[in-house]
């Protein structure tokens, strides 16, 4: 899919030059941002279809560059982020960012990123039966199988297993979780999130101590392998 | 004489050199002395000041003018310090600004009237205490003083004048003068000034004003002040010729000894000993000996007290010392101390108590022949008033003791009239004697006379013919009677004394206890906090009263952290003062001192040979009452015991911290090693391969490339892995590591670090067993998956390509054991215990590389957990790893992790 617009947010030289570089490559084009500021105006002049963002920029952080995206626009947005800084990372997805990627990266992650971003940013209307290797999920009727053979779960499994299936590819903090499926009051009931995901993989994961589909994002959260 | 006399005598030497070093920092105290009000001491003294104004800095502290003009006059030109308001019980008064004339710090202070004293929460009850502290401050200090304010000049004064005056100073401090200055009024021209109305009487001999103003006085008291005066120069030009070996008579070396009793005559003999001393140039001692069978009541005790602190303000070595035997105590004492006289006091015992006890005074002087010894009388002592007892303090009377011994006697009644006619009269009055020592051992003297002289009676009355009547037939038993008398007062006494024997030797188990306890329990501790705990909690237990340790604030060290019983104790400022002021200047302060005394605590300051390391603060106004003269010794020992234990924790700490030091800088150094070392091999790499790439003319074909590009980025994700290793290192070290634990599923643990591993994991077989009822653990998710990483990475590492690695996780007890085991090379012995040391690298044959970082991260995050990580050599080939976690249960609400 080429010719779609990047929005490039980073303070480093450097590494603006390496994204620019790769991304033209790969028939991107691509915008550069050196500030939160310049980010925020460029976005709204220039409509990327998609913003790759450094955490840490020089005038304000990319956490509240999100948040104020976030106000006007639900172009893709994906984090960059040094290790160790989770509770950033939880903040810029709570906060709206699509995904998140830790610095030093490899390309190929991060056009697999960018391309499931723009993926799911262009379905507009979710399929119905949603298909992932010998995983198959009818929204519509409800119908849950694994390698053909159908699967029972709670009502609270199913709606946990919607929940991730409709941000398929998309990491989803716990908190998120836990407000889609249980309710606005809730955000803290770790436990409660860890078993029913516990309960869940046993049914539909082939082996359960090393999950295919849903993936722990280690102290964020869950994602749905989409490929 | 073989001892070359002209030679100096070094000892004088290092004195003069010592007291000049001591001049140097104090101040220089010159005191204008004058044997009556009057004679124009404040006159002379101003005029001194006008003179050494020209070339030096002098202020005028407080001066009394007493409305005179011409002492206003010389007032004028120089700077006067304002002086304090102080209102006391609704009086306003004014003193001398200390800590004004302390921030000021000019060369010269005057301070007029040395003996006055202070009004009523004021820093020092006396003014010359002020005075000692600017000549501490290094200030020269000008001051007046009459004759009779000198307090071993005191009995003198009295005596020639009947006015006994309450304000003294103490002698070691006139003796510290550099100058004494003899104001001198002829008596006539001072008895026309007071006619005059020129002369201001001081309240305190106002009333005497006519018989204190009287020729032959002021002649009597005029000799007393120039023999002062005269005496202090020839203490000057004695030390002056000793220290520059100029021959003269020198007195021989006398020390002197005197006896302290807690009698009203205490503070005379001590005065006597201290003008004796003082002729004599001879050092001198004063001594309490403390007995078994001494037994104080609270008055006496403070007498005593007061005495003895009398005797040390006038330049004595105070001592209590202990023994069974009062005269050998002191025997042994003057022995091992050279001492050539000994003072005592006549003795105040009665003919009774001496007829028991003995009388020291007489088995001195018919035992003694190395002492001479002096008796002072106990004429000429003005009746000092009892100091004030509460009526509510005073020991409970003894009426259940009298109740008790009047119930035996019926008792013996009962029993004699049961056995009357059966056995022979004598044999029924030992069940009377019986009852007196009974009565004697149980409950005291009172009470055991009490019970003789009615068994007496009731003996009489019942069992010696002519039966029920006091008359007796036969005079043999009159002999019966008096023996029984006797015999009961006898053993009353015999008795009174074991039990207080018995009670002293217990009081003095009981202090020795205390100070073994308080030794053990800080044995056992090994921190500061708890030594602090110890302390408190044994003073508490030990004095009855609550105690504070006061230690310098690590954050500010001008002041003093509270440490107390109970935690956040809030401390008023004044008090804090008071801690601050025992903490700097090194003395027992506060409640029941000459400091400070309106202070609700007293403070003494543990100080060590290093010096002061904290105060301790024993609250003495409590609902307890006031310390006893044992507490307040056995305050100071345990003071000093708790001193040397907090130095002894202090200096540990130090060595610890020492220790860490060191530590970290051979951290700093393996990091800056494996900063030049492994840090840049990759680097070789990398700029190698990417200069190759961008160098015209390599000619390199695609598959060559392809191997650069290979080499180049493992070599960079090295790097990585390496500055991450790095990074989290120092945040270990540093505390810095935060753990947001949430209960987290094993399974989950392991999924997600093979999943982190990805591609490294390969084909290789992993066999798992996690049984799926395992409980949560609470643990912080990110840490342990990056900890089952590493030693999951390392199990790949070190093993062959297709052989299997297991991971077991079960729960034991309130722990999760998690297992890895593989199938490798295993680890040798003697590493087995090393290898989560920092920078610690095994031997390898072959090439496999590392930052030898990896599990000593592992080890810090799983201890930063609460848990353990080891390693064993697996039977049969390979390594095992176990990760051990504490399981918390029911932990559904623990969610400490935030997301915001």
């Amino acid at each position: 899919m080429p010719d779609e617009r990047v929005l490039i947010v980073d303070d480093e030289p450097a590494i603006r030059k390496f994204l620019q570089v790769t991304l033209t490559a790969q028939a991107y084009n691509t915008i550069e941002a050196v500030s939160g500021q310049e980010a925020l105006v460029k976005a709204a002049a220039d409509k990327p279809d998609i913003i790759v963002l450094d955490i840490g920029l020089p005038d304000m952080n990319g956490i509240e560059v999100t948040r104020l995206l976030r106000q006007w626009t639900q172009i893709p947005i994906i984090i960059l982020s040094v290790r160790g800084a989770e509770s950033d990372k939880i903040a810029a997805l709570d906060a709206g960012a699509d995904d998140y990627l830790t610095k030093p990266f490899g390309v190929g992650e991060l056009l697999a990123r960018l391309r499931a971003a723009l993926r799911r940013a262009a379905q507009t209307t979710s399929e119905p039966v949603f298909t992932s290797g010998s995983l198959k999920v009818d929204l519509e009727r409800r119908l849950i199988s694994v390698s053909g053979s159908e699967v029972q779960l709670t009502p609270t499994e199913y709606e946990l297993l919607r929940v991730l299936i409709t941000h398929a590819g998309k990491v989803l903090t716990h908190r998120f979780l836990l407000r889609e499926v249980w309710g606005a009051e809730y955000g803290e009931e770790f436990h409660m999130l860890h078993v029913n995901i516990s309960n869940l993989r046993r049914k539909i994961e082939p082996d359960s101590a090393r999950p295919q589909f849903i993936i722990t994002e280690p102290g964020i959260g869950y994602r749905l392998r989409t490929d | 004489m073989t001892e070359d006399l002209s030679r100096p005598n070094p000892d004088a030497l290092l004195a003069r050199v010592k007291a000049e070093e001591e001049q140097k920092r104090r101040g220089k105290l010159k005191i204008f002395l004058g044997y009556a009000p009057g004679v124009g001491k404040t006159y002379t003294m101003l005029e001194a000041a006008r003179l050494q104004k020209k070339d030096t800095d002098v202020v005028v502290a407080v001066v009394e003018t007493h409305g005179r003009v011409e002492t206003e006059a010389l007032l004028e030109g120089l700077e006067i310090i304002p002086r304090r308001q102080v209102e006391y019980r609704g009086i306003k008064l004014t003193e001398m600004d200390i800590d004004a004339v302390l921030a000021r710090h000019p060369q010269l202070a005057i301070v007029d009237e040395l003996a006055h004293e202070n009004a009523p929460g004021s820093r020092h009850p006396k003014r010359y205490q002020d005075i000692e502290e600017l000549l501490e401050a290094g200030i020269d200090v000008y001051t007046t003083l009459n004759i009779q304010h000198i307090e071993s000049g005191r009995n003198a004064v009295a005596q020639i004048t009947g006015v006994w005056v309450r304000e003294t100073v103490p002698d070691s401090f006139i003796d510290s003068a550099t100058e004494i200055e003899m104001v001198d009024l002829p008596p006539d021209e001072l008895l026309k000034r007071l006619k005059e109305g020129k002369v201001y009487i001081p309240e305190q001999i106002a009333p005497a004003t006519e018989s204190f103003f009287r020729k032959g006085n002021l002649t009597a008291l005029r000799e007393l002040a120039m023999r002062n005066a005269g005496k202090h120069v020839d203490e000057q030009t004695r030390a002056y010729m000793k220290a520059h070996a100029i021959p003269g008579p020198w007195p021989s070396a006398e020390r002197l000894l005197v006896c302290v009793s807690s009698g009203p005559a205490g503070t005379r003999v001590v005065r006597n000993a201290r003008r004796l001393a003082y002729q004599l140039g001879a050092e001198w001692f004063a001594i309490y000996v403390e007995t078994p069978d001494a037994h104080l009541s609270p008055s006496q005790q403070e007498r005593l007290t007061s005495t003895l602190r009398m005797a040390e303000r006038m330049g004595a070595r105070v001592a209590t010392i202990q023994g069974n035997n009062a005269f050998s105590a002191v025997t042994e004492f003057a022995g091992k101390n050279n001492i050539t006289k000994i003072v005592v006091g006549k003795s105040h015992r009665n003919r009774w108590q001496s007829l028991f006890a003995g009388s020291i005074t007489n088995q001195l002087i018919r035992q003694s022949e190395h002492f001479d010894v002096y008796i002072v009388g106990s004429r000429g002592e003005p009746a000092q008033p009892e100091p004030n007892i509460i009526p509510g303090k005073r020991q409970p009377h003894n009426w259940r003791g009298y109740l008790r011994g009047l119930g035996l006697v019926l008792l013996a009644t009962l029993l004699g009239q049961l056995l009357h006619g059966r056995f022979a009269p004598t044999t029924i009055a030992m069940l009377y004697l019986l009852s007196v020592v009974i009565t004697a051992y149980l409950w005291g003297l009172g009470p055991s006379i009490l019970v003789s002289v009615l068994g007496v009676l009731a003996f009489d009355f019942f069992h010696i013919p002519p039966y029920l009547t006091f008359r007796v037939a036969d005079t043999q038993y009159i002999f019966t009677f008096l023996a029984l008398l006797f015999v009961a007062v006898v053993i009353s006494y015999l008795a009174l004394r074991v039990r207080q024997q018995t009670e002293s030797a217990r009081r003095r188990e009981r202090e020795t206890a205390a100070l073994y306890s308080l030794g053990r329990d800080l044995a056992v501790s090994s921190d500061l906090e708890s030594y602090i705990r110890a302390i408190i909690k044994r003073a508490k237990e030990t004095f009855g009263h609550d105690a504070i340790v006061f230690l310098p604030d690590p954050q500010n060290k001008e002041t003093l952290k509270p440490y107390a019983s109970i935690p956040n104790i809030s401390i008023d400022e004044n008090e804090l003062a008071a801690a601050i002021w025992s903490f700097q200047h090194q003395r027992i302060v506060g409640h029941g001192t000459d400091t400070l005394p309106n202070a609700k605590e007293r403070y003494l300051p543990l100080v060590t040979a290093r010096g002061v390391v904290g105060v301790i603060a024993i609250s003495a106004t409590d609902t307890s009452g006031e310390l006893t003269i044992e507490q307040e010794q056995l305050l100071e020992a345990y003071a000093d015991l708790a001193a040397i234990a907090i130095e002894s924790i202090l200096l540990a700490n130090e060595a610890q911290n020492a220790q860490v030091l060191r530590d970290t800088e051979k951290l700093q150094t393996a990091l800056l090693n494996a900063v030049s070392h492994d840090l840049r091999t990759p680097l070789v790499s990398v700029i190698g391969v990417l200069s190759s790439l961008q160098e015209e003319g390599m000619h390199l074909d695609d598959v060559a490339k392809m191997n650069l590009i290979q080499v180049a980025r493992e070599e960079a994700e090295r790097l990585n892995h390496l500055i991450s290793n790095l990074l989290d290192v120092s945040r270990i070290e540093a505390g810095a590591i935060k753990i947001s634990r949430q209960p987290s599923d094993v399974q989950d643990l392991v999924g997600a670090a093979l999943e982190q591993l990805g591609s490294r994991v390969g084909a290789r077989p992993i066999n798992m067993e996690i049984p799926a009822e395992l409980p949560f653990v609470s643990v912080d998710f990110g840490l342990i998956v990056q900890t089952l990483v590493n030693v999951l990475d390392n199990a790949l590492k070190y093993s062959l390509d297709d052989s299997p690695i297991d991971i077991r996780a079960r729960q034991v007890g309130q722990e999760m054991q998690i297992e890895i085991a593989d199938r490798g090379i295993g680890i040798p012995a003697q590493d087995l215990s090393h290898i989560f040391d920092k920078f610690y690298r095994i031997q390898r044959p072959d090439n496999v590389t590392g930052t030898g970082l990896g599990l000593s991260i592992c080890k810090g995050i799983i201890e930063a957990h609460g848990g353990r990580i080891t390693a064993e050599n697996r039977p049969g080939g390979g390594t095992i790893i176990k990760l051990v976690l504490p399981v918390t249960e029911s932990d559904h609400s623990n969610g400490e992790q935030s997301h915001a």
